[in-house]
């Protein structure tokens, strides 16, 4: 850090430059003067919008080394403004949640912990569960002999969070199994 | 969401839109800047009230009474919109001369049938030759004189909805109802519009359709639909709550509102029949063209002409499969695998203790979420653990926890609350296992396919023959655009082959169509995601047509024919909006015109060939069969083609209107854990003398998993409360900051105290009616940042019979000072306040803890779980026949 000069003190500062009532460069630090935003640094912004709320605000993503870096409003959106809510806001941390969960966890029948599990043994898992549900509890008609080709053994919830395009593969994939006990936060 | 700026009054009732929806409450300031009134009705002072000019507190699900006394203020001073409302709503419609109103039958509607709970819809019909009534043409009386016209019918329904009925049930007085019934007559016609907005406190009841039905009705006698600033903006909760309605992940629709066929509907033609017929008016009369575009995107080659499109393949319904019911399938032992897809039961549905003991009933569980949620955990922290009820040894339901990646780390569309469809690009990977759950159900399909593929079972044909191929990346995640692209629907034969669809009415009914949801065809048009469009604001006019795409067809503002005179002239300059222009031969405005782009104002309609061609040119409610808004609903409710005012299931007060005291259709489940208060239909009800209504605060979100596991939120709010008014207070002992125990039929829970002027005690007829404010954010668990005891586990699963929605806005309780009891002695607390209301399930067997309420009588032993009311969840607002015999499941 430079030597302070006579010259530096902030009185005098404000007197010589271009902010005489002292509420901004005159009285920032040396220290101040050498932070940046750390959105300066990110290596990309991109386009996207708020996971809370319906109103659907536009945010930016700022992103480093593959991380999500800060999330701000966006001020092109004609819904939102540029502003953001104390959720919008708080939505870097939906991602850097020091209790984000990355790693599949299991839980055997009547155990007490979870336990890890690879991701494609999971799959599987689910998958022949899956089968067996539906086979178990298949209903090919009802007591008139009206057909029902479907299956109650599996139900799902959500989300009113995902994606149109999931749920439109949740809707399909599930309807032709038969899976008919679907429901989601839009009757809750 | 900017169109809030047009209007002169807003009307903000059932919603607290600054807290809860607080970006788009800038537009409200900004209405008011110009020179709008704002007014708030809520049981609560919230920041919605301290930015309007009034602040009116009414007892909570009494709306229909406040408003009905608008709709009759308007009309018995002849204060509505006369030429709109002869133009372009049913009020010169007949009704049938079967049809009987609860005004002369003490509460009930013509056709109700005590031993189910449910009505026969027949008498509620228009009047007229069948086949002059399919094709939109009932008898009608311009002059709307006739006693059945819809408008005289109204105007008798409604008669004793009185300024002195709204302060004897809503606690409002003859001033702020004058206010309010003033402000809206002032702010209607040619020259102003007035705009309501509503959320959960409308949804949340027993009865809730009807509330939002009341604001329609009074909507359309003031001409405020299709109009800029005008209308009702139903303020959705999630990011694509509008979107997983519209391509739903629910049990009674597919894609683009068309029914899930039930058990019997096997003929293709009779089933597109009941959803729109050919010569009906408007564009439900082409459902079965949806319906062929949907089945061809689903089936592919497999779907022809000849077998019905694979009609058969879809599943069918036997009654009511909601989320509720299949809670009760649970308990039975009837549900083997659950999935969750961002979704948190054990806090965020009613009932929690049941919705606890639903999942530790299941044989295995999927949760794919981004921390351990409660519902995740509930096998060893939840509340039945703690109390020593349960333990993890006790619970067989095996858990798979799946990491999800959030929506920065991949792409595809939210649809927001008015209908606008938004991209959003893919910023980062998702970490570690995290996947999104496009990846997840793309690759279980595969994955189940692969296993099945040898089946020579005709049960897997339909997943056999599912169109199941996407393309991927290099870490396996599909292609979201790729989706987005089958649900716009594409060309698969001639000139156009492998084109997109560029609307919905390019879509054929001989298959060589595809659109996996019809309302979104447009959506990627010319192969561009319109989702996409980001033209900033700044650079565009008012209505923003360059920024994401709303569906249908890019429409900012639904029937907005309606905003032009019958003549097709703007109703004024100063709220144009869509009009005829002479010259071009088109109509033309700032929003994409929601009406046949060449059909002249005068055109009178060709009835003899149905749909489109067959409106006038004044039939702006498009979508409705006989073109017109509908004060009156002949089809598409269940509980009634009127609104009228019921009292909840739990009130301590008896209906000023009726002998009939709460809705006859209500649906319940019986079941210990699920008992309801008396109310005032039992000595019992005042062990429950307080009524608690529950809401959203502005830093937390739903069940808290989005939220209460981000350091930030959970700092900002970190503890479960409940507002109080200094008067209850008073009365209880509870000391500001101290402790509660809310104690209701289902459960107690603790809370802190917050004592303050924002509850107003209110006086309705003999009684001060004290209610109580609950946040639903906290749930117990021992993951997230900040925990507390969950409202809804106070709540009861008491249902709305048309959309089987929980009553979570009104139930009842006490509530005493200082903290709940550990252990066992919670349940212990809730059984004493039980026996002491006399809800002794045993002693008891009265449906719903309503001591001699009219209605279904007690249920027959020996079925564990029955369930009373329609099973209904109507879903297109035309001729859906009714389920009412079937089963409940």
């Amino acid at each position: 850090m430079a030597r302070k000069t006579f010259l530096d003190w902030p009185v005098l500062r404000q007197l010589r430059g271009a902010d005489p009532t002292g509420r901004g460069t005159a009285v920032t630090s040396a220290r101040t003067r050498s932070t940046a935003p750390r959105t300066a640094q990110a290596d990309g912004v991109t386009e996207s919008i708020c996971p809370y709320c319906a109103v659907g605000c536009s945010q930016r993503i700022f992103h480093q080394d593959g991380r999500v870096i800060q999330i701000e409003g966006n001020p092109s959106s004609p819904v939102s403004r540029g502003r953001l809510c104390p959720k919008g806001a708080a939505s870097e941390q939906l991602a850097n949640s020091y209790l984000r969960q990355t790693k599949v966890r299991y839980r055997r029948p009547y155990g007490t912990e979870w336990e890890d599990l690879d991701l494609e043994v999971a799959m599987d898992m689910i998958a022949d569960r899956f089968i067996q549900a539906r086979r178990d509890h298949w209903e090919d008609e009802d007591e008139h002999g009206h057909p029902l080709r479907r299956t109650m053994g599996i139900a799902s919830l959500g989300g009113a969070t995902i994606d149109n395009e999931e749920n439109y593969l949740i809707k399909k994939f599930f309807t032709a199994a038969g899976a008919i006990q679907m429901e989601n936060q839009a009757r809750i | 969401m900017q169109d809030f700026a047009n209007a002169d009054l807003i009307v903000i009732e059932g919603s607290n839109m600054a807290e809860a929806h607080p970006v788009a409450f800038q537009w409200v300031i900004e209405a008011r800047k110009r020179g709008a009134r704002v007014i708030h009705v809520d049981p609560r002072f919230t920041r919605t009230s301290a930015n309007a000019d009034r602040h009116i507190p009414i007892r909570t699900g009494t709306d229909i009474v406040l408003l009905g006394g608008v709709i009759r203020h308007v009309l018995e001073n002849e204060l509505y919109f006369k030429e709109y409302v002869q133009a372009y709503t049913n009020a010169s419609t007949l009704i049938s001369e079967e049809y009987g109103d609860p005004e002369d039958l003490d509460g009930l509607f013509s056709g109700y049938d005590p031993e189910t709970g449910t009505y026969d819809d027949s008498t509620w019909a228009y009047a007229g030759d069948p086949e002059q009534i399919a094709r939109g043409l009932p008898e009608r009386d311009e002059t709307l004189q006739h006693p059945r016209t819809v408008f005289q019918i109204l105007r008798r329904h409604y008669a004793r909805y009185t300024p002195q009925m709204v302060q004897d049930t809503c606690g409002i007085s003859p001033e702020d109802f004058e206010y309010l019934a003033t402000s809206i007559a002032e702010n209607s016609g040619r020259e102003r519009t007035t705009m309501f907005a509503y959320a959960l406190g409308w949804t949340q009841h027993q009865g809730g359709a009807q509330m939002i039905r009341t604001s329609g009705i009074l909507q359309l006698l003031m001409g405020n639909v299709g109009r800029p600033g005008g209308g009702i903006m139903a303020l959705r909760g999630h990011a694509t709550i509008q979107g997983s309605t519209d391509i739903p992940t629910l049990y009674h629709i597919l894609p683009g509102y068309l029914p899930m066929p039930k058990a019997g509907q096997d003929d293709f033609a009779e089933y597109t029949r009941g959803i729109g017929k050919k010569e009906q008016k408007g564009f439900w009369a082409n459902a079965d063209v949806y319906a062929i575009n949907l089945l061809k995107a689903w089936w592919g080659e497999h779907a022809s002409a000849e077998n019905d499109w694979g009609f058969h393949n879809l599943p069918r319904l036997t009654g009511a499969h909601g989320t509720y019911q299949t809670l009760m399938r649970m308990l039975e032992g009837d549900v083997d695998g659950y999935f969750l897809f961002g979704q948190n039961p054990a806090v965020g549905s009613a009932n929690g203790r049941m919705q606890r003991l639903g999942l530790s009933n299941l044989k295995w569980m999927v949760v794919r979420d981004f921390y351990m949620i409660e519902s995740a955990t509930f096998w060893k922290d939840g509340p039945e653990v703690e109390s020593g009820e349960l333990s993890p040894e006790q619970i067989g339901t095996e858990m798979f926890f799946l990491p999800a990646a959030n929506h920065t780390e991949k792409a595809g569309s939210f649809t927001q609350t008015q209908r606008m469809v938004q991209w959003r690009d893919k910023a980062v990977e998702p970490p570690g296992d995290a996947r999104s759950d496009l990846e997840f159900m793309y690759d279980l399909g595969r994955r189940v396919l692969a296993k099945l593929a040898d089946s020579t079972d005709p049960r897997d044909r339909p997943l056999l023959d599912l169109t199941w191929d996407y393309p991927v990346d290099e870490h396996g995640d599909p292609d979201a655009e790729a989706v987005l692209a089958e649900i716009n629907g594409r060309h698969i034969a001639g000139e156009k082959a492998g084109q997109p669809l560029a609307s919905f009415g390019e879509m054929k009914d001989d298959g060589t169509t595809i659109g996996g949801c019809w309302i979104y065809s447009g959506v990627y048009a010319d192969g561009v995601n319109r989702a996409r469009k980001r033209t900033p604001g700044q650079e565009q006019d008012e209505t923003a047509a360059d920024w994401g795409w709303a569906w249908p067809a890019n429409r900012r503002i639904l029937y907005n024919r309606a905003s032009a005179d019958p003549e097709g002239r703007p109703w004024s300059e100063r709220k144009k909006w869509v009009w005829w222009d002479e010259e071009s031969g088109t109509w033309t405005g700032k929003d994409v015109p929601d009406f046949p782009a060449t059909k002249r104002p005068d055109d009178p309609g060709d009835p003899s060939k149905g749909g489109a061609a067959a409106l006038a040119g004044t039939d702006a409610f498009i979508m409705q069969a006989d073109g017109r808004g509908w004060l009156f609903a002949p089809t598409g409710m269940v509980d009634g083609p009127m609104p009228t005012h019921y009292e909840s299931p739990e009130s301590n007060i008896r209906n000023p209107l009726y002998a009939q005291q709460s809705n006859p259709t209500r649906v319940t489940f019986r079941d210990e854990d699920n008992l309801s208060s008396p109310g005032a239909m039992g000595a019992g009800g005042e062990v429950y003398p307080y009524v608690f209504t529950t809401y959203r605060i502005t830093e937390h979100h739903t069940a808290g998993g989005m939220s209460r596991f981000l350091p930030y939120l959970s700092e900002l709010q970190p503890e479960m409360y409940c507002e109080v008014s200094p008067e209850l207070a008073e009365e209880i002992g509870l000391e500001p900051y101290g402790w509660a125990t809310i104690i209701s039929a289902r459960n107690a829970i603790e809370a802190k105290v917050l004592v303050t002027e924002r509850m107003t005690p209110l006086r309705v007829g003999e009684r001060t009616v004290h209610q109580i404010g609950l946040p639903f954010h906290w749930g117990r668990g021992s993951e997230a940042v900040v925990q507390g005891d969950g409202a809804n586990d106070l709540i009861g699963m008491n249902l709305d019979a048309n959309t089987q929605i929980q009553n979570s806005k009104n139930n009842s309780c006490t509530i005493i000072p200082g903290r709940r009891p550990r252990g066992a002695g919670r349940a212990e607390l809730v059984e004493a306040y039980r026996r002491r209301a006399g809800l002794i399930p045993e002693l008891h067997p009265q449906v719903d803890g309503a001591d001699g309420a009219p209605g279904a009588g007690p249920v027959t032993e020996g079925t564990p779980h029955p369930m009373r009311g329609p099973e209904e969840a109507s879903a297109v607002p035309t001729g859906e026949p009714s389920m009412k015999e079937m089963r409940n499941r």
